[in-house]
């Protein structure tokens, strides 16, 4: 597989940011109570990492070592700021339902952590992909999450009533609650179905969930598989 | 006082910040695997949000809204954040070596904790003054080390237990966390 491609598919698939990394849990837990959420939140997460891959890549001569974090920092709130911006002009009521989450996307581990593991590494080319990859798994994920709590918890596919109006929907999918029970289930299913051996690796060592830990936790796992 | 104590008792249990508005979740679920860290963490972080309020909040209304730099709230907040982090840990490091220690590497990863920015970003956006930002910060960041610690304690009881395979490891934590989250629910019928 080239070597472009291959990192779609480790983004969507052999390091899905949600299901086996476990990064950027605040979003998806928070904003999936609706689909389109789920996706408007997805997609512009992913205009902001792209774009701060690149630019990260960019810049990753450039930047001298010691204060690269306060310096991605300062490149990715000031991408979130322009998107925020945009989509307040553009897409007023997704901005409504999104709301503060949108500004802490500055925080959302998943962009920090890919500049760091990734794109203060590699041509911006490949950082893109890398972006992209991370992005799409993520989006996805979001979906899969919001679609499941949409229909279970209030009867229907991005706003279309699919269940008959004699099923009572479970409202508690929708709240708070309904999230850590459906990423809890998936996660579940996955381990069962065995894909994700991994997983479960991951979340006793190195990553852990920890949002400024992940860099470490993916160098460490770059080493790892660069050992084997 | 009547709305100091509901700034406060809204801010840790009826909108807990984890529970209920999923910020914080990463440390959440990665530092309760122990209880000493999980009260040290629920210690910094009061400490550091508490503080991080009264700052922004200052800056927010002498600095930034007079000059109408509304929109540069995310970008100067997350600095300020991250340097204030850094002079709490010089601080501490200099003035008081043992809790230094206790904290140990959860003090620099606050930065990254969205709570911190959370509350910041929520206590501008209800247009709370600067004694408001206080308390909410510190009701906020109290409901934090209650949720932490509770799932610390709820999580040494899992790890002797018998757990079905596909569900050890993240998705029992996330389960807990939802039971947490039905019981918490019920605080949102406290009314005043």
């Amino acid at each position: 597989m080239n070597k472009y491609l291959e990192r779609l598919y480790n983004g969507i698939v052999r390091e899905n940011p949600t299901f086996i990394l476990m990064l950027g849990m605040c979003p998806t837990l928070a904003v999936s109570t609706r689909a389109i959420n789920g996706i408007g939140m997805g997609l512009s997460s992913m205009a902001v990492l792209i774009l701060s891959n690149l630019v990260i890549s960019l810049l990753r001569k450039l930047i001298p070592d010691q204060v690269r974090l306060p310096a991605y920092i300062v490149v990715v709130a000031s991408l979130v700021t322009v998107t925020e911006l945009l989509m307040e002009a553009y897409l007023p009521s997704l901005y409504e339902s999104l709301g503060i989450y949108i500004p802490l996307i500055v925080v959302n581990c998943i962009i920090l952590g890919r500049a760091e593991a990734y794109a203060n590494k590699h041509t911006p080319l490949l950082s893109v992909m890398d972006g992209l990859g991370m992005g799409l798994g993520f989006t996805l994920a979001l979906t899969l999450v919001s679609v499941i709590r949409e229909l279970v918890g209030n009867g229907t596919f991005f706003g279309m009533q699919v269940l008959p109006e004699s099923i009572e929907p479970m409202a508690i999918f929708v709240q708070p609650p309904g999230a850590f029970l459906v990423l809890a289930v998936i996660i579940a299913v996955m381990n069962a179905i065995g894909i994700k051996s991994r997983q479960r690796k991951l979340v006793e060592s190195g990553c852990d969930g920890q949002c400024a830990g992940c860099a470490m936790a993916c160098d460490k796992k770059e080493k790892e598989a660069s050992a084997r | 006082m009547k709305a100091m104590i509901l700034l406060i008792v809204s801010g840790a249990l009826i909108n807990n910040v984890v529970l209920n508005q999923f910020l914080g979740i990463c440390s959440f679920l990665g530092v309760s695997k122990q209880m000493k860290a999980s009260i040290s963490l629920g210690g910094a972080v009061i400490f550091v949000i508490t503080i991080a309020s009264a700052v922004t909040s200052l800056l927010y209304d002498h600095v930034l809204a007079p000059l109408e730099l509304d929109f540069m709230k995310t970008i100067v907040f997350i600095l300020v954040i991250a340097a204030l982090v850094q002079v709490v840990e010089m601080f501490l490091k200099k003035k008081s070596p043992s809790m230094y220690k206790a904290l140990g590497i959860y003090l620099p990863l606050i930065t990254t904790n969205c709570a911190v920015l959370g509350v910041a970003l929520t206590n501008v956006q209800n247009g709370y003054d600067f004694y408001q930002s206080v308390l909410s910060g510190f009701g906020t960041a109290l409901g934090f080390t209650i949720a932490i610690v509770l799932l610390a304690s709820i999580r040494s009881r899992i790890r002797e237990e018998d757990i079905p395979a596909p569900l050890r490891g993240a998705p029992i934590v996330m389960i807990s966390a939802a039971l947490m989250s039905i019981a918490f629910l019920g605080f949102s019928g406290l009314s005043f």
